[in-house]
């Protein structure tokens, strides 16, 4: 028991002088998560602001232009262009400099003026489909928007007392955890993950084949070190590192986003200690199964763009294909995602979430036990 | 040079709990039996089965590919054997080779160290591998440091040694828990040759202390330093004994040097005659295995006189180890080799 101890005393000693001797090792360690926890905070957002936009007036009534100033007094849309000939449109969109054309027809006003529907006509770069949705439904919003006004202030001049009376449906509008419906506040919490899973799994999937290839590992092979103690004195120092790693970035997330910590930070850690045990267990198993660091790294992002894409991070899981949603409860990624934005934005405990942590654990020592037994001392 | 490496096999700990599952003759270090090592349809090591006893250096030698290292990692554990078996101080390496690794000293090929670590840091590593005691840690790791020529080095990286210097810190490390056999696995490839010549002080300082040194190479003058020799050539043994007993004994006739022009000419010339068992080449000149040198001398000068190359001495000479081994692995009409 005490030759076991101070067996994996020293493979630790060893791996955190390895790791930490390094000035540039330190801070890689440590600078770039912070760095980009900042950036994709900002970037990781569905929000669509300034939606670059042509348009095209035939009417140049002063209808037609009331509607086009809405639109520019709008957050949602930049009018860049003005423009004349219908044939200009498809070169703005075709170039991307602008996603957006609105083309009013002439005798808008007119028809308007008449009571009668008036059509404009949008053309929309589609290729992103969420920019194009959202994009369109904010048009709407300002087009119907001032449709309403215009019927009202004209019903107000031709029948002042039915104008007061038009019936109405309003939905009063009541979002929990996110009053503001930031999607900021959705994200920073999901990139924490992510950041998470890509540092661990980085770093443990090349930590074994590494001595592989330089030869220490047949030496140490022949000490009397134990396939357990070996395993661990890999594992505790990413384990630390991604342990401070992640308080480092959600303090970005809190202090910096302002995004509120609702629930226990005890639960949050937790959560984080049950998912590093998954993700430094499948770093180590893609680690002992590879012949070079080369391969290990290869294999290690073959695993982390899916991981990411089905833990429910951009698109919700509940969209995939059934049997797809299956495959996600073998994904860590997934139960993190979900206890990370729960603790952050609903302030839920372990009651809620005890099945996302009991499936990390599961997976998590699962892993880690394959990688001690897959593991063996021997060259074969 | 070296201090404190008496009393290498006084350490209480191996004698106690291992007392039990010694088998095999007493004063055997290493015994092998049978070993085959099948890699597919290729037997790496074919039948190999060898002793080697406390306090020898156990030389292992042969060509590159020979089986030499698939050997040694079977002896150590890293390996396991198709079929065979293998004792280390007497304890099997195929069921107890926990027990085996506690005993034994093993330096690979590529001198492993971790070259990101200094000198001390590497020494302390393996000196918590193998549970060197606190109490002796001290005058080990100085045993170490002065053996490898280290003195004033100690907080160097590994990495930045010259490669000499690496292979006695690597040797070092391989040591520190003073293990009864030693395993070495060429470990004097790409060594300068002075450095070469203190490595093997090294190694007959540890035999001279009780230690069994097991050192493969392909090294034919390294092998003159060995108490015994096996010959391995293609997975098998073809010849095995002390250098002065393969030297005297392994060769069926007399050897001739011929000193001449044109030695590959000369070569064809006179391997074809019938009163030469073998020819081969030695750097400018020809070795001939004949019965009896000084009968054959004259003959030899005819043949090559006839044909006009200009020869120079001809007399009997000792043969080398080299000799021994062209012989024994030359494939001849009516001789398996």
């Amino acid at each position: 028991m005490r030759a076991m101890l101070s067996r994996l005393r020293h493979m630790l000693v060893k791996e955190f002088i390895q790791v930490l001797r390094d000035k540039r090792t330190r801070f890689l360690l440590l600078g770039p998560p912070v760095i980009q926890m900042v950036v994709f905070g900002y970037a990781a957002t569905l929000e669509i602001k300034h939606v670059p936009m042509a348009v095209l007036d035939y009417d140049q009534s002063q209808a037609s232009r009331e509607l086009v100033s809405r639109f520019e007094g709008s957050r949602y849309f930049d009018v860049r262009y003005r423009l004349t000939d219908r044939r200009q449109v498809a070169d703005l969109i075709d170039r991307g400099e602008v996603t957006m054309a609105v083309e009013i027809d002439a005798g808008f006003a007119r028809l308007l003026g008449k009571g009668e529907t008036a059509h404009a006509q949008v053309i929309v770069d589609a290729s992103n489909s969420n920019t194009a949705l959202v994009g369109l439904g904010y048009l709407n919003e300002v087009a119907g928007s001032y449709a309403r006004e215009y019927q009202l202030a004209s019903l107000s001049r031709t029948a002042p007392l039915a104008a007061g009376g038009l019936p109405t449906i309003v939905l009063d509008k009541r979002p929990w955890y996110n009053t503001d419906m930031s999607s900021q506040w959705f994200f920073v919490p999901g990139v924490i993950g992510n950041l998470m899973l890509v540092i661990v799994m980085t770093l443990t999937a090349v930590s074994v084949v590494r001595e592989r290839e330089i030869g220490t590992l047949e030496q140490i092979m022949v000490t009397p070190i134990r396939r357990s103690e070996f395993i661990l004195g890999k594992t505790i120092p990413f384990f630390l590192i991604g342990g401070l790693d992640a308080t480092l970035i959600s303090a970005v997330g809190t202090f910096w986003f302002k995004v509120p910590l609702r629930g226990s930070v005890w639960v949050l850690a937790l959560g984080t200690v049950l998912f590093l045990l998954g993700a430094l267990g499948i770093g180590l198993f893609i680690s002992t199964v590879s012949a070079t660091q080369q391969q290990a790294m290869v294999t290690s992002f073959f695993f982390i763009m899916p991981a990411i894409i089905f833990s429910g991070f951009g698109s919700p899981i509940s969209s995939m294909p059934t049997f797809l949603q299956y495959l996600t409860l073998l994904n860590p990624m997934r139960y993190f995602q979900t206890v990370l934005r729960s603790v952050y934005l609903k302030g839920v405990g372990i009651d809620v979430l005890w099945p996302q942590m009991a499936g990390m654990a599961a997976i998590g020592i699962f892993m880690l036990s394959v990688s001690v037994l897959r593991f063996h001392k021997s060259l074969e | 040079m070296i201090r404190d490496s008496r009393d290498l096999r006084k350490d209480p700990r191996d004698t106690r709990d291992l007392r039990d599952l010694r088998k095999g003759p007493e004063g055997a270090a290493v015994v092998v039996t049978g070993l085959v090592k099948r890699f597919g349809d290729f037997a790496a090591v074919d039948d190999i089965s060898l002793t080697a006893n406390k306090g020898e250096i156990f030389g292992f030698l042969g060509p590159n590919g020979a089986g030499k290292s698939t050997t040694i990692r079977m002896l150590c554990g890293l390996l396991s054997p198709t079929s065979g078996s293998a004792t280390v101080s007497g304890i099997d390496v195929a069921t107890h080779p926990e027990i085996v690794r506690q005993n034994i000293g093993y330096m690979s090929q590529k001198f492993s160290l971790y070259n990101d670590l200094t000198v001390l840091e590497n020494l302390h590593f393996f000196a918590g591998m193998y549970s060197v005691p606190r109490s002796q840690l001290p005058s080990r790791i100085s045993w170490a440091v002065e053996m490898a020529g280290l003195n004033g080095r100690e907080k160097s990286m590994a990495g930045t040694l010259a490669t000499g210097w690496k292979q006695r810190l690597a040797l070092g490390c391989a040591v520190l828990h003073r293990p009864p056999v030693v395993f070495l696995d060429e470990p004097t490839s790409g060594v300068d040759p002075m450095s070469r010549r203190q490595f093997w002080e090294l190694i007959h300082q540890m035999a001279a202390d009780g230690v069994t040194v097991f050192v493969t190479t392909h090294y034919m003058d390294e092998a003159e330093y060995c108490n015994r020799l096996v010959l391995i050539y293609r997975g098998k043994i073809v010849a095995s004994g002390s250098p002065l007993e393969l030297k005297e004994g392994s060769m069926s006739g007399e050897l001739l040097l011929v000193e001449c022009e044109k030695v590959g000419q000369a070569l064809e010339l006179l391997g074809a005659a019938p009163f030469i068992q073998d020819a081969a080449i030695f750097g400018n000149a020809l070795h001939l295995v004949v019965e009896n040198a000084e009968q054959a001398a004259p003959g030899v000068k005819t043949l090559l006189a006839r044909e006009g190359i200009a020869a120079g001495k001809v007399e009997r000479i000792r043969p080398s180890l080299e000799d021994v081994f062209v012989s024994l692995t030359t494939p001849r009409p009516g001789r398996t080799p």
